[in-house]
């Protein structure tokens, strides 16, 4: 899914990296939790998050995520805003919350991430 | 960055709680690994692993170093810290296990999977911990 078309479907105000919006995902992530985020996030997928702080764009960067939804209407601060811009991620805010949104993007066909063979208390 | 025999160490003060600036160090390991052409699954494992480790040291301990060494054959990475030690390894090693009080939480850490995400990210994983002293995690990851 282009991001382009994640923008239109969650009415979604691009923040930063609108020159990237013909990028493509092939997954969704959505989770406050970043350690979850690192362990299970492949390339190409793109994390909605309702976490504003510079961690999420720091975590993004570990793993070549290139796109952020943040959920609830939620805005980062400047300073966040241009961490992402340096990094070429684009950044977007939808007023849904993360179980609408993630629901909106299902419903168009994109999935989540498989983590089958993942152990737990392992 | 020292370059002798074709070996380059890299090294980076994490501070006690600095959450702006954590993340910094690992952010500047990936530009060398990515500059050096190392394969992307093993530059993300080091990012992984380094990030991790260098929010621990952020969060829980009174402030260490994360030492990269990379050799023809593998990447070694040391994070050590200055205190306070952890007390039961065997459970922070358990997945879920996190004494990270509310306001770590709240950045999105806390949750547990730091050092089980570290030796995922591992071939070779060690840790040790005094009480009182400090903590040093070892990882290698080979480059074949």
């Amino acid at each position: 899914m282009k991001l382009s078309a994640i923008k239109e479907t969650l009415n979604a105000q691009v923040l930063t990296g609108e020159e990237f919006l013909d990028k493509e995902v092939y997954a969704a992530f959505g989770c406050d939790l970043m350690s979850d985020v690192l362990a299970f996030v492949k390339e190409d997928t793109v994390l909605l998050t309702g976490l504003t702080n510079p961690q999420v764009i720091r975590t993004a960067e570990m793993i070549d995520v290139f796109a952020i939804i943040f959920v609830r209407g939620k805005k980062p601060n400047s300073q966040v805003i241009d961490m992402a811009k340096e990094r070429n991620i684009t950044v977007m805010t939808t007023d849904y919350i993360l179980y609408n949104a993630c629901g909106k993007l299902y419903e168009k066909g994109l999935q989540g991430l498989d983590i089958k063979g993942v152990q737990v208390n392992g | 960055m020292d370059d002798k025999s074709g070996v380059i160490n890299l090294e980076y003060e994490v501070i006690r709680y600095d959450f702006s600036k954590a993340g910094q160090a690992s952010s500047e390991i990936k530009k060398v690994l990515k500059q050096l052409g190392i394969n992307s699954n093993i530059v993300r494992k080091v990012a992984i692993a380094t990030y991790e480790a260098e929010m621990n040291i952020a969060i829980h301990s009174l402030g260490g170093r994360i030492i990269v060494t990379i050799t023809e054959s593998n990447i070694n990475i040391s994070a050590l810290d200055y205190g306070p030690g952890i007390e039961n390894i065997k459970l922070a090693m358990e997945e879920g296990f996190s004494t990270a009080p509310n306001n770590i939480r709240e950045l999105g850490f806390g949750a547990g999977m730091g050092l089980p995400n570290m030796k995922r990210c591992s071939d070779v994983f060690e840790i040790c911990s005094k009480k009182n002293k400090g903590t040093k995690v070892d990882m290698k990851i080979s480059l074949n």
